[in-house]
């Protein structure tokens, strides 16, 4: 029982959350704006492999880091309007077209990493983002370690978080993207393009999500290795419904799991004999589950969400 | 009503619009003109061509042949973008459907600023809007709480925001498509005040309406649309029922009429039926259908019809009360069990709910008997025996179609009412529950379900007809009930009842009240 | 614009051009790819040809490799019939090999004709069962089953590793995460002699025809087509919605499992946490270029069968990487998914709207 007291009163735990939390927050940001338009992202999955590799390639080629990222935002936005075309002005199945996307990127970033590096036995290495040292900030007892060594990038996911309630909620544009998902034909009456919304959205969200690969490649880790996401996209997609499709509560949703994940890390070094080590990996996604479960009751989907929308028909 | 100053200015101008569908004319070659400060009436039965007209002004279609022409602020007319709903709102044209385009869950106000602002603009300027609005809302007399979700409004409100969204962007012309199919009476009245008041201030107007008492009561002028071709164009004065009855059918009208009754013995009793939650709810219901009646329920929409067709269809189990069919307890009965115990269903949207789009005309025929003998054996499916059943109600319900095994998607609004007619009623049905069954077809397929309405009750079945129109209910009912907020009054002889009556009970008075 | 003309009764003619457009579109565009690593496209296209068709042997390999891909391309197929989106039938197919390998090592013993239909049975059952969760989950809860099955695809993996690792590992195994191996009587005979192909190919074309004629000819089928084009008019007509996606659930879980069964009980012999290569995701394409027919799923399979196999060979002879059979696997998905709409609809590049609502 100290023990686990132990674990949640280290800083050490904590900065562990919020890093575990980061690409997470990437994904179910993405995820969610894209379902707040009506759009159901399935392609997630092998947009944070593609961002992932795209991000760390282009380091890897030479471009900095922040090339890099920008980079890893272009291969989601490319992968994004993929499935934005399949489903909104085509109105095929988000779902088969999303699993689609999903492995199309995939395969296609393990073909290009395969092609560029044939024979690597060990995963080449680059330069990582460092954590930020903030000043005073950081040499803050607790809560320094805590929250404030982390890297740019996961700043940068809590400043999106915050750019997207603004956008979301006070803004014109944010008002459409409610709209669309709601009723489009309430759109399209007030003389704003369905599509062009739509697939505007699904392309931004898309980058926003490959933003959470490129994180892996370029601040959890150095390299690129196959089957590296994991099913980490699933899991945003899972955390979105149970974050109601609000920012504020998926920041929460992601800070929770992270939290959770680091936890079980921690206890499984303490208990970690007794019980096989897979049990804690199938955490998160038993997890993920449950927490569809808990919320399926009173989960109110944007109403619009996977219909697709034909004009001239209400 | 009288006319406004012939020399108004022309606001508006469709000329020689025609619109194709396939092998079907929608529109032929149909010219409109409207004046400012003009209330004119688009007349037309169902598939005469209005909406449609109406989408191309709106932009949501684009005609094949003809133009629309628009008077902008201070000019004479120009040439409107076609296809392009952006560029008909920007040359003030507004336009409220018939099935509101609203976002259900975001506020009235969100509703009304929606694509007013610049999508690039980093705030949005509620303040102003909401000042703006309010003197609106004071000068035209069109009130709603502008911070309410608009699913927690009522129709009669929804219809207002959609009224206001136009105001609000300075329309010079408003179109309103059936505006009063959703409204009591009482509603349609107010609702053609402000349409007055707001002609009066140079609004010019077109109403589209089937309904020949309100075309005459409130416009200066009705145009005709009858098979997608304008045939008359006059002033409202002068104009009676009857002659612009004949124009929009294009013969005389022979209506259905129901023969005097013979009510049997108690047959269907729903008491104390409480369901659902929400505006939708049904509170402690009682109703009781005899052998050989029709029994009309009469409710502006979305006070619990929805729901109480749902608990009859066997597909929402109630919280609370008791249903009985001859005495048979019907508490927990599934739609399997509904149909098996002779109970027949025409729901209220019959492409959602009434048939399986994919599936042949044959097998939607057979759809709720799947399980027969007559459709299988071992759980095997007997094609023949299906298709032979097929050839011979398509025969005797006049269903209009390719083949039994034409995709049922393929077929019209009105032959896809006689698949689900054909399929419930050949049963012959003990109870028949018909939701607002004659909804979007013409004169001819709405006379042919009332006649099976009235055939079923003459073979002594009981008849629960849930609508919004009156006119029908007042027609084929023997006893009329109403529906407001999920109570539901005491039926009542129709002869005992007038529009009125209905009307305020509809709007939530007490009978006590109306007489 | 784009306008859809919906179209009428279609073809035969036309649902069989539609797939074989999209295969054609899928191995053009994989040039591309062919091209960026130095390949010489005629050359590999003919090695890919050679390595699926070129000999007794290529083609008795891809037909077994086709094996798995028609059951799960039919898991996948029944399914979607219903709308019900198993998009979990890798992990399914994980259960069914558990299963198997579980009762054929030596939890059972008997003859033959005992043990292989128990071991079919058992990895039927563990798919089936699989799969009855997440069907549950959406019947009962509305809990969306895409997430749920796509989730547990990587639970149960972790489960696998867990047992092979743990209570069913080989201690024979030299240390190596693998199950003991299948008895000789439990395993599903071999077809040909010197040959990999096994009667699994036997069973899973005889599972389409068994899917074809239950979809075509009986009540429970119909139901099937009925919940799946339009659950609420199916509803209102008094289907049984809910014991109609159970029943969907169980037979596309157990044709996931039965994939599995394959793989250990007639080609592995034992389980390894590497049995499958996406046999589960594969199955999606083959049921999507099927156009979801379960006699289509057997051709489509061939087809995904000899890339894959054609790509290993050709990846074998050049040294590029066979992840370009995924990537022609996947773009032949998004290939038959836009040909599919030339099915459906006529598709004029013309002014706005479309037809639905010409009368009004």
């Amino acid at each position: 029982m100290s023990d686990i007291l132990e674990i949640l009163i280290s800083a050490n735990f904590w900065a562990a959350s919020l890093r575990i939390a980061t690409p997470l927050i990437f994904g179910v940001i993405g995820a969610l704006v894209c379902e707040r338009a009506g759009v159901l992202n399935l392609g997630i999955e092998g947009i944070f492999t593609a961002g992932a590799m795209a991000g760390w390639m282009a380091v890897w080629l030479g471009a900095g880091l922040w090339g890099g990222v920008l980079v890893a935002a272009l291969a989601g936005a490319f992968f994004g309007l993929i499935h934005a075309i399949l489903t909104v002005p085509l109105g095929l199945s988000q779902h088969v077209s999303g699993v689609g996307v999903t492995l199309f990127a995939t395969s296609l970033s393990y073909f290009i990493y395969r092609t560029a590096l044939p024979d690597v036995s060990s995963p080449p290495r680059i330069d990582e983002f460092e954590p930020l040292n903030i000043p005073v900030l950081s040499d803050l007892p607790f809560i320094g370690p805590a929250l404030f060594q982390q890297t740019s990038l996961t700043f940068l996911a809590l400043l999106l978080v915050v750019v997207t309630a603004y956008v979301l909620y006070r803004t014109p544009l944010g008002l459409a993207i409610q709209a669309v998902g709601d009723n489009p034909s309430a759109v399209e009456s007030q003389g704003l393009s369905v599509y062009g919304l739509r697939i505007g959205v699904v392309v931004v969200g898309s980058a926003i999500m490959a933003l959470g690969g490129a994180f892996l490649t370029m601040s959890a880790f150095d390299a690129f290795f196959f089957g590296m996401v994991n099913g980490r996209g699933w899991i945003c997609i899972a955390l979105t419904v149970f974050a109601s499709w609000r920012p504020g509560k998926a920041l929460l949703g992601a800070l929770l799991f992270g939290a959770f994940d680091a936890f079980q890390v921690r206890l499984q070094t303490e208990v970690g004999t007794f019980i096989p080590g897979q049990v804690f990996l199938m955490m998160p996604y038993l997890l993920s589950i449950a927490a569809l479960i808990i919320v399926a009751r009173k989960a109110d989907y944007p109403r619009a969400l996977l219909v697709p929308y034909f004009r001239g028909q209400r | 009503m009288a006319l406004p100053p012939g020399d108004a200015p022309l606001v508006l101008k469709l000329d020689g619009i025609t619109k194709r569908f396939g092998a079907l004319t929608a529109n032929g070659d149909v010219t409109l003109e409207l004046r400012r400060g003009e209330i004119l009436a688009l007349l037309g039965e169902n598939g005469a061509g209005k909406t449609t007209l109406m989408n191309i002004l709106f932009g949501h279609y684009v005609a094949d042949e003809g133009k629309v022409l628009v008077a902008r602020e201070g000019q004479g007319l120009s040439d409107l973008e076609p296809g392009s709903p952006h560029a008909a709102l920007e040359a003030g044209i507004g336009m409220v459907h018939q099935h509101f385009t609203l976002a259900e869950n975001l506020s009235a106000l969100d509703n009304i600023l929606l694509g007013t602002e610049p999508l690039s603009a980093l705030k949005s300027a509620r303040a102003p809007a909401r000042a703006k609005l309010t003197d609106l809302m004071e000068r035209s007399g069109l009130t709603v709480n502008l911070d309410t979700r608009v699913s927690q409004l009522s129709v009669g409100e929804k219809q207002r925001i959609e009224i206001l969204k136009a105001l609000y962007r300075d329309a010079r012309v408003l179109v309103l498509d059936e505006p009063t199919a959703v409204l009591t009476p009482q509603e349609s009245e107010t609702l053609f005040a402000t349409l007055k008041k707001l002609s009066a201030e140079g609004l010019g107007i077109i109403f589209i309406s089937h309904k020949l008492a309100e075309v005459i009561a409130s416009s200066h002028r009705v145009a005709v649309l009858r098979g997608g071709r304008k045939v008359a164009d006059l002033p409202t004065e002068g104009c009676d029922q009857r002659q612009l009855a004949e124009l929009m059918v294009g013969h005389e009208i022979t209506e259905t009429v129901r023969e005097p009754g013979q009510a049997g013995e108690h047959l269907f009793v729903m008491s104390g039926i409480s369901a659902g939650q929400g505006r939708e709810a049904l509170h402690d219901i009682y109703l009781d259908l005899k052998f050989g009646e029709i029994l009309g329920i009469a409710g502006v929409s979305g006070n619990g019809q929805a729901m109480l067709a749902r608990v009859i269809s066997g597909l929402e189990t109630p919280a609370k009360g008791t249903m009985t069919l001859e005495n048979v307890n019907l508490d927990h009965a599934s739609a399997r069990t509904m149909i098996d115990i002779g109970l027949a269903r025409i729901p209220e949207d019959r492409h959602h709910d009434g048939i399986v789009g994919a599936m042949s005309v044959s097998e939607n025929l057979a759809i709720e008997t799947i399980r027969k003998p007559e459709n299988q054996r071992y759980g095997l499916l007997r094609f023949a025996a299906m298709r032979e059943r097929a050839r011979r109600l398509i025969k005797a319900y006049d269903i209009r179609c390719q083949s039994e095994d034409s995709p049922a998607r393929l077929l019209s609004g009105g032959n896809i009412q006689k698949i689900v007619l054909a399929r419930t009623l050949e049963t012959e049905p003990k109870v028949v529950l018909a939701a607002q069954p004659s909804r979007g077809l013409d004169v001819g397929a709405t006379s042919d379900v009332h006649k099976r309405l009235l055939a079923a009750r003459a073979r002594g079945a009981g008849v629960i007809l849930i609508s919004e129109d009156l006119d029908e209910l007042m027609r084929l009912s023997d006893r009329i009930a109403v529906i407001h907020r999920g109570h539901l009054s005491g039926a009542e002889p129709t002869e005992t009842l007038d529009r009125g009556t209905l009307g305020l009970r509809m709007a939530g008075h007490s009978g006590k009240d109306a007489a | 614009m784009i306008r859809f003309e919906p179209r009428g009764p279609v073809a035969v003619s036309r649902m069989v051009a539609v797939p074989i457009i999209a295969a054609v579109a899928a191995l053009i565009l994989a040039a591309i790819p062919m091209l960026f690593a130095g390949l010489s496209i005629f050359e590999a296209y003919g090695l890919m040809a050679k390595g699926a068709f070129g000999s007794m042997f290529a083609f008795t390999e891809m037909l077994t490799r086709a094996t798995p891909l028609i059951l799960t391309g039919l898991a996948a197929a029944v399914a979607f019939r219903a709308k019900l989106w198993n998009i979990g039938a890798e992990g399914q197919l994980y259960a069914g090999a558990l299963a198997a390998v579980a009762v054929g090592t030596g939890f059972l013993s008997g003859p033959s004709y005992i043990l292989i239909p128990a071991v079919v049975l058992a990895g039927a059952l563990a798919g089936g069962l699989v799969m009855l969760g997440p069907t549950l989950l959406k019947t009962k809860l509305g809990v969306d089953e895409v997430v749920t099955t796509l989730l547990l695809n990587f639970i149960i993996l972790l489960f696998v590793q867990m047992m092979l690792e743990g209570p069913m590992k080989d201690p024979m195994g030299m240390g190596w995460p693998q199950s003991e191996p299948i008895l000789d009587e439990a395993a599903l005979p071999k077809l040909m002699a010197r040959m990999r192909i096994h009667w699994g190919l036997i069973v899973a074309l005889v599972a389409s025809l068994g899917v074809y004629f239950l979809l075509k000819r009986t009540v429970w089928g119909f139901e099937i087509r009925a919940v799946g084009e339009n659950a609420a008019a199916a509803r209102h007509a008094g289907i049984p919605v809910t014991a109609t996606f159970i029943r969907v659930g169980l037979l596309s879980g157990a044709l996931a499992g039965l994939a599995g069964v394959g793989e250990v009980a007639g080609l592995k012999g034992y389980l390894t946490a590497d049995l499958s290569p996406g046999f589960g995701y594969s199955g999606i394409v083959v049921a999507m270029l099927a156009g979801l027919s379960p006699i289509g799923v057997v051709f489509a399979a061939l087809f995904i069968a000899s890339i894959f196999v054609g790509a290993d060979s050709m990846s074998r002879a050049t040294g590029v990487s066979n992840y370009l059979a995924d990537l022609i696997v996947a773009m032949a998905l998004l290939c038959v998914l836009v040909s599919g709409l030339f099915l459906r609809f006529k598709i004029r590049f013309v002014g706005a709207a479309s037809t639905k609502e010409a009368a009004e």
